[in-house]
């Protein structure tokens, strides 16, 4: 497994995405997403394995990082960190910021190792069962992917499908690929390729952050001093180590599913781990308990969430859409004939996400101090300099001045979006997954010869229906058993 | 009384045309349906290249299904109100007229220079006062960036007045 990355300039490749990710990770509003759709244009300049690499540590690394300000500041780096502000801020608060960054330091590590095993033997898996998808499964597993948006955690189950169909819709924008008629292209002859998948997640994630922070410039944040980050103690261990276990097989779980990620999976973790806790009224004052369970599952859904992308092509989150397009770019077409064809560039993956994961644990452990210092560049400095790489970066992708201009369309898009309660990832695994449904839902028409009862003919895209309905119900049930 | 009731009597208060949740519904659906009438015009193709269904039509599904879905988020807004957003600072209006200038610069004078324009007056209205702070971020950096990405990238940026001095046309 670690026979490809047997290079000084992988290894190199491998250090830089982890530190870069910490990074991103720890800063508020960028994140593994955001940070890798701005290097995506830089890795034009590697090979596509030292490509891939670069970005799976940043995601793995970004993951991690969104804990450090989750503990220290009370606001999560990424998404993923929400449910770690829940009890890591109260323990720093408590003056053991030490002990919280290291449990989460230490269940985020064993989480991430865990989903690359579940990565490595589940993978193959699915591959050798895709062997036996046709069209039709693929358009009915695709839906099913899109349906899956509906419990994706971030706003309103009906919003969010209303983000997805928008996605699509986007996807359609260009020639169409079967019979080459203009859609939605109003006689600009650069659209007719479409719109790029790139300038549209930076646009929707960075520029509209930006345009967020201008609101929150008098935001003032209180940081919890930080002397050192201590290994958790045995009596620490012995609490946890269940909820460790549980929460890694949750978010492993939870990545699998297509569309879900470590958002959905730390606070299912999270509330399972308070759930199964001796001390459930810990939980929300400073539970080491509620960290572990948090961060172990937010960890374990980077190595689900590569399952479905590598072994079908259908992204298990944001961040993975990108590493998606990232393989696209490089030639690389996952799926089932990948792991036939290039057994050595999964390998790669694989190992380069097991070692990213001891790396930050390497980093987490002896550099938060340091890490948890660039919060306080000023943001009146920070989005600047990002608005300047994200241009020069979208600009140098076609170098066409029309995606400057699409990405900062998105960005004007994804904050009234948030303001109003729409997320922006429905968008974004819709635009990935418009081709797919469409492509897919037509050639299907065509073996069955325009017949869409035949759709039901065939037992696993019945079971994907089934599926897709689940999915559409559960968020509603989830609601009223809320209430 | 807490913030949050206080928030949802004072948008039950407001005409139904004032309150967020028409407001978005209504730029959702007025939008959409400019769109699934645009597609009325795509071309038709015939039967023996149609490959399934006319390329109007998948779109044409995806608007009436967003559609729909917001007719329903709208009536049940009517049940439960959102909260009312806060009132956008000025300068978050600020930030969006650089945006504005941005494409006006880099369209008529230069890429580079709209790009350090834009970043000095975002930073000077987020507060930066300080010179040297606006240097860095207006010339130190996107200098930096503009040398990593014409040497290592190999990218040529667009004409325009600066540009042009550097590339010696």
């Amino acid at each position: 497994m670690f026979a490809p990355l047997v290079s000084s300039k992988l290894m190199i490749v491998l250090v830089f995405g982890t530190l870069f990710g910490l990074i991103l990770g720890v800063l508020p509003g960028l994140g593994p997403t955001t940070g890798g759709a701005l290097i995506l244009p830089f890795t034009m300049t590697l090979d596509p394995l030292s490509a891939i690499v670069l970005l799976t540590a940043i995601y793995c690394a970004g993951t991690y990082g969104g804990a450090i300000t989750a503990i220290l500041i009370n606001t999560p780096g990424t998404p993923a960190a929400a449910a770690t502000c829940l009890d890591g801020y109260p323990l720093a608060q408590k003056g053991e910021a030490g002990r919280a960054l290291g449990m989460a330091t230490v269940s985020s590590t064993i989480g991430g190792i865990f989903s690359v095993i579940v990565l490595v033997f589940f993978a193959p898996l699915l591959a050798q069962l895709a062997y036996e998808f046709g069209q039709p499964e693929y358009f009915a597993l695709a839906i099913f992917g899109l349906t899956m948006l509906a419990s994706i955690g971030e706003g309103s189950p009906i919003k969010n499908l209303i983000a997805g169909a928008f996605g699509i819709l986007i996807s359609t924008i260009g020639k169409d690929f079967m019979t080459s008629i203009d859609r939605f292209t109003y006689g600009i002859n650069e659209l007719s390729v479409g719109i790029g998948f790139i300038p549209v997640v930076v646009g929707l994630f960075a520029i509209s952050e930006m345009l967020t922070q201008s609101t929150l410039l008098d935001q003032i944040f209180k940081r919890v001093a930080l002397k050192a980050v201590k290994l958790p103690s045995l009596l620490d261990y012995k609490k946890t180590w269940k909820t460790i276990l549980r929460s890694s097989g949750i978010g492993s779980f939870i990545g699998v599913l297509p569309a879900e990620g470590g958002t959905v999976a730390s606070l299912i973790g999270y509330s399972e781990a308070k759930r199964w806790s001796k001390n459930p009224k810990e939980f929300g004052k400073g539970s080491v308990e509620g960290i572990a369970g948090a961060e172990a599952a937010n960890n374990a859904a980077t190595g689900g969430a590569m399952v479905p992308t590598l072994a079908l092509g259908i992204p298990g989150s944001a961040t993975t859409a990108v590493i998606l397009t990232g393989l696209i770019i490089h030639g690389v077409r996952p799926g089932p004939d990948l792991f036939r064809e290039q057994p050595e560039f999964l390998y790669g993956i694989f190992g380069s996400m097991l070692i990213a994961n001891i790396l930050f644990f390497v980093f987490g452990f002896f550099g938060a101090k340091i890490f948890a210092r660039i919060t306080l560049v000023p943001n009146k400095l920070l989005w600047p300099m990002i608005f300047t790489v994200s241009v020069c970066g979208i600009y140098s992708l076609n170098q066409s001045m029309l995606d400057v201009w699409i990405m900062l369309l998105f960005g004007v898009i994804g904050f009234f979006m948030r303001r109003y309660g729409f997320s922006v990832v429905p968008v974004i695994i819709g635009l990935i997954l418009g081709e797919l449904v469409e492509g897919t839902l037509r050639q299907s028409l065509v073996i069955f010869e325009g017949n869409w009862l035949q759709f039901l003919t065939r037992p696993i895209v019945v079971m994907f229906f089934v599926l897709s309905l689940i999915a559409l119900i559960f968020p509603l049930i989830r609601k009223k058993k809320t209430r | 009384m807490n913030n949050v009731q206080k928030q949802k009597r004072a948008n039950k208060s407001l005409p139904f045309f004032f309150k967020d949740e028409f407001k978005v519904s209504f730029i959702i659906i007025f939008v959409s349906t400019i769109l699934l009438i645009s597609t009325f015009t795509f071309d038709i193709v015939p039967p023996i290249l149609n490959r399934g269904i006319q390329p109007a039509t998948f779109p044409k599904a995806l608007l009436v299904i967003i559609i729909s879905l917001t007719l329903v988020v709208f009536y049940l807004s009517i049940k439960k109100p959102w909260k009312i957003e806060k009132k956008l600072p000025r300068t978050f209006f600020l930030t969006l007229l650089n945006f504005i200038l941005f494409v006006i610069v880099s369209k008529t004078l230069d890429f580079f220079l709209a790009i350090a324009l834009l970043s000095v007056l975002v930073s000077y209205f987020w507060g930066e006062r300080r010179i040297l702070y606006l240097i860095l971020v207006s010339i130190i950096f996107p200098i930096i960036v503009f040398i990593f990405f014409e040497t290592i990238l190999g990218l040529r940026f667009p004409p325009g007045i600066i540009t042009n001095i550097y590339y010696q046309v």
